[in-house]
């Protein structure tokens, strides 16, 4: 353990924070890991006692523990439903820090996150090797979904159907943008994030598109590393500091009013564990502590952002929306990094409605995890996808062409999910919905 | 640790997946919601066929082994607290089918492990109603549900989950199969065990299936919310409602505190400074909702109530329910932990009961929040406090004997509805009698003579 006082104010801390959990068991109703697995300890109640017992000795099992503490997507469901108001993210993230500390990371991982994610600029360079290569390795599976499957048994992709990485990740679409307000008088700084960045350039692109449209000022700094909550979540808190860095250098709070991104998970990281990590990544560093504040503050999805902050267009009838062109069938994902997180729900469905072409109908359960909890899905393959199904099942049901969700983790799984049962459903983000209806404003 | 040719055994029965023996698993079934010490089982088993749970219980009964079966573990008396001495928790989470609802003679056969809410929701989507609904109804199972007798908001009309047990089927201590009740709605064959297992925490017997009842939708409900400025006033009006021989679905009290926690945690627009607040539902034939509403406006008037909000529509009616479902929530946020009385009494001594709590609380210097089913008697003083200060714990401990104890003298009873378990084994004497005791232990010594089905709860031993 590389610091004994960071350790131990961590564990006072989230000693406060355990007892607030009162064993009540209703987290058992949104769990869906739960659902699948029925086990007391993969609901927050059987880690949040697990924990309790480790610091009162009850047992001495840091093992076990951490297998299953880490066993666990993430989704933050149980704490937004908790009747007590547990910060269960928050204790899981700062326990699975402290437990890495003990045991340290397992090499796999630790190649990743320090060998690469640690280091954005290797990162890229990795990425785009691994674009020219895909194509021998892998062949497409379902055009619309836009899937691929690999061409021979691999231990790394096992039966997923995955989307390739972007022949040009948008960074070398557009590696700069400083551009200044229009008649919106706002400033926007634009954070990409690796998904879309790497395999969803066009929503990037959207977002720049849409940004333009109303006029708002684009700060696009170059070089941007990766949010951290792949390092935060494997308690590797080592490299989220030097991301966290990273990003405080690259986006300077004083040169925009708002910083947007279109990818669920990173905004929540942005508003929510950077702040709760912050103090502990930094030993303490307050200084550190409040130049992240400052940029949470300003932090917002970018469907948020349009409809509360600049105000969305009104529609254009064009095509589709008429008796002639009958919309298309749409339903929308609700990403638990945006609804239980940041509750951020109507805003996305307003973007989707802004586009007469297509009608949103909603699916059952549209709130419930799709299953992909970041790198739960590489480790629990067989769970992650079984959830999955069922969010398939509820998206089929709709009978729609098309499905769009505000996280490209979401669209990852939702397109796996759908491509494996041979559906032909789009997976949609709706800034790329809404940026569709803005061309038709141009033209 | 059991030996291992005995977990070998259960895992020829219920598959090695589903038998538990990690430290760490087992840690995760030492505990429920009840705020009492943990005990770490021995093992933890799985079923997920009728069969496997019968032949579980058997192989527990054949070797001694003491059996606490757990549903959703969400039950406030410590009643699925294992037992120390080689204790085996069987988990019914895995028999979660809904075996039939007979739409023709209404009623419902249900696997043990089936979620209350789930099950209303299935009966409700044709057309019939399943009252019954515990504050826990997302996640607790049916079979929890029985074994405490559990309630709900609606008993007040509806009754409790013993009003619709029509039948069981249920393992005894060997293991072999009892059948009780039938599917119709009369019965008087043999003794009433459906009675005696009712309520019976786990201790006489193992849940297999249960026979339920339902009843047809409510055709109209109309719900209002009544303003005091006075505590006895608006418990007062609930005596004056039941005098008048009008029985609302669902009539719920809320003292100052508890609506102050509610509003600051969810801005429903409750008026802070009401001393006490009575939200009223009436449900039925549409003709007869409308006049029970009338009257029951007229005579909370009459009570002195100082304002009266009749919802317009759903919208407004599901308003006026989240502020009170959120009155749990609401507390918890205040203090870590939270200890959720149940004492119920007659309900022409609401009045006195809501003015002994305000005197308890002033004692005892604690918070203590109360809301619940003024209706039925049954109130919820919530005190809030920290376990982890011990000095205040033992004020909270005496606080509770104390809370007892004015109940009793009432013509009241210890629990309405969360049962006795182990939180409140030692205070059964107290309601009832020694002889009381001695014959309840009589029973259990002669349907479980090795005491294998859920040891020391509700009479202790
Ligand atoms: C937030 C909250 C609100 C609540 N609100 C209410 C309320 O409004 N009204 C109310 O009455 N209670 C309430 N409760 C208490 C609790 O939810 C009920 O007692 C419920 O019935 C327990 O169901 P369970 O499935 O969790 O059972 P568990 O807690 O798992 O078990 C309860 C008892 O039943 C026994 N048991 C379970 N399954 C079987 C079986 N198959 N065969 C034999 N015995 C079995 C267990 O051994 C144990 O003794 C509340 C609890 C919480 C946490
Ligand atoms: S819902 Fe909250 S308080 Fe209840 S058991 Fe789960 S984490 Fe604990
Ligand atoms: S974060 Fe999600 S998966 Fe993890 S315990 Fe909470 S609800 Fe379950």
């Amino acid at each position: 353990m590389s610091d004994m006082k960071a350790l131990a104010h961590l564990m006072k801390e989230l000693e406060d924070q355990l007892v607030v959990c009162m064993r009540c068991g209703m987290c058992q109703s949104v769990c869906p890991l739960y659902d699948q697995t029925g086990r007391e300890a993969d609901v927050a109640r059987g880690k949040l006692a697990l924990l309790d017992g480790l610091m009162h000795e009850m047992f001495k099992d840091p093992e076990g523990v951490y297998e299953r503490l880490n066993k666990c997507l993430l989704c933050g469901s149980c704490a937004a439903n908790c009747p007590s108001g547990v910060n269960v993210l928050e204790i899981f993230m700062k326990a699975r820090a402290i437990l890495t500390g003990y045991m340290d990371l397992p090499p796999a991982k630790k190649l990743v996150l320090r060998g690469m994610l640690a280091h954005p600029e290797l990162f890229d360079r990795m990425a785009e090797w691994g674009a020219r290569f895909q194509k021998v390795f892998t062949r497409p599976v379902n055009d619309v979904v836009g899937t691929s499957c690999a061409r021979v048994i691999s231990p790394l992709l096992g039966r997923r159907h995955f989307k390739n990485l972007a022949e040009t990740p948008f960074h070398k679409m557009v590696p700069v943008l400083k551009t200044r307000p229009g008649k919106s008088g706002v400033r926007a700084a634009f954070y990409v994030g690796c998904l879309i960045d790497k395999i969803f350039p066009h929503i990037a692109q959207a977002v720049v598109d849409v940004l333009t449209y109303h006029e708002v000022g684009i700060v696009l700094p170059e070089n941007q590393a990766c949010c951290g909550i792949p390092a935060v979540s494997s308690g590797d808190m080592k490299t989220f500091r030097s991301l966290l860095e990273h990003n405080l250098n690259s986006f300077n709070p004083g040169e925009f009013d708002y910083l947007v991104t279109a990818c669920a998970t990173c905004t929540s990281t942005f508003k929510e564990v950077w702040p709760a990590m912050a103090e502990a990544a930094g030993n303490g560093d307050m200084g550190l502590l409040r130049r992240v504040e400052r940029i949470a503050e300003k932090t917002m999805d970018i469907n948020a952002f349009m409809v509360n902050i600049i105000g969305l267009a009104p529609p254009v009838r064009g095509v589709g929306g008429d008796t002639e062109n009958p919309p298309e069938v749409i339903t929308y994902h609700d990403p638990c990094h945006l609804k239980k997180a940041l509750g951020v729900s109507v805003e996305p469905r307003a973007m989707i409605k802004a586009n007469p072409r297509y009608q949103l109908k909603e699916m059952a359960s549209s709130d419930w995890c799709c299953g992909m909890g970041g790198s739960f899905n590489l480790q629990y393959y067989g769970i992650s996808s079984t959830i999955g199904r069922q969010k398939r099942d509820n998206i089929v049901a709709t009978g729609c062409s098309s499905v769009a969700t505000g996280c490209p983790a979401c669209m990852l799984q939702i397109a796996d999910a759908l491509s494996r049962s041979g559906d032909r459903v789009a997976v949609r983000h709706p800034v790329e919905i809404y940026a569709e209806q803005l061309k038709r404003h141009e033209n | 640790m059991l030996n291992p040719a005995l977990i070998k055994e259960f895992k020829n029965i219920v598959g090695a997946e589903n038998v538990f023996t990690d430290d760490a698993d087992l840690l995760t079934y030492s505990y429920d919601a009840a705020v009492v010490k943990p005990v770490v089982p021995a093992l933890v088993i799985r079923p997920t066929t009728s069969e496997a749970l019968g032949r579980s219980v058997k192989v527990c009964g054949e070797n001694g082994l003491p059996v606490t079966v757990r549903g959703a573990g969400t039950n406030l008396s410590g009643g699925t607290v294992p037992t120390a001495r080689e204790g085996v928790v069987i988990l019914t989470n895995g028999l979660k089918r809904i075996l039939e609802i007979n739409e023709a003679d209404m009623y419902a056969v249900v696997q043990p492990g089936v979620v209350t809410a789930q099950f209303a929701a299935a009966a409700q989507a044709k057309g019939l109603f399943y009252p019954p609904d515990p504050g826990s109804q997302a996640v607790s199972t049916l079979g929890g549900n029985v074994a405490e007798n559990a309630g709900g908001l609606r008993g007040l009309k509806y009754g409790v989950t013993s009003d619709y047990v029509m039948g069981l089927k249920f393992f005894d201590t060997n293991g072999e199969i009892v059948k009780t009740g039938a599917k119709t709605v009369k019965c008087a064959t043999g003794y009433n065990l459906t009675g005696l297992l009712v309520g019976s925490e786990g201790t006489l017997g193992v849940f297999d299936e249960i026979t339920l009842k339902l009843i047809p939708l409510p055709a109209h409900r109309k719900a209002m919310m009544a303003v005091f400025n006075q505590i006895i006033k608006a418990s007062e009006a609930v005596a004056a409602i039941i005098a008048a021989r009008i029985i609302p679905c669902t009539l719920e009290f809320m003292d100052n505190f508890t609506i102050r926690a509610v509003e600051s945690y969810s801005r429903a627009g409750l008026p802070t400074d009401a001393a006490a607040l009575l939200l009223i539902e009436v449900d039925g034939h549409p003709a007869m909702v409308e006049e029970d509403a009338v009257k029951v406006e007229e005579i909370c008037r009459q009570q002195g109530a100082v304002d009266i909000r009749v919802a317009k529509d759903d919208a407004e009616r599901d308003k006026v329910w989240a502020a009170r479902r959120s009155a749990l929530s609401a507390l918890a946020k205040l203090k870590p932990t939270l200890v959720l009385e149940d004492a119920t009494v007659p309900r022409s001594r609401i009045p006195e009961m809501v003015q002994a709590m305000q005197d308890i609380a002033a004692k005892y210097r604690l918070e203590i929040g109360t809301f619940g089913h003024a209706g039925d008697g049954n109130l919820h003083p919530t005190i809030l406090t920290d376990k982890r200060n011990t000095e205040e714990w033992e004020r909270v401990e005496a606080a509770i004997a104390a809370i007892f104890d004015k109940a009793l003298a009432m013509g009241g009873t210890l629990s309405g509805e969360h049962g006795t378990g182990i939180a409140k084994s030692c205070f059964l004497e107290k309601e009832t009698s020694p002889a009381t005791i001695q014959y309840s232990r009589a029973v259990k010594a002669a349907l479980d003579p090795r005491n294998i089905l859920n040891p020391g709860k509700i009479i202790g031993g």
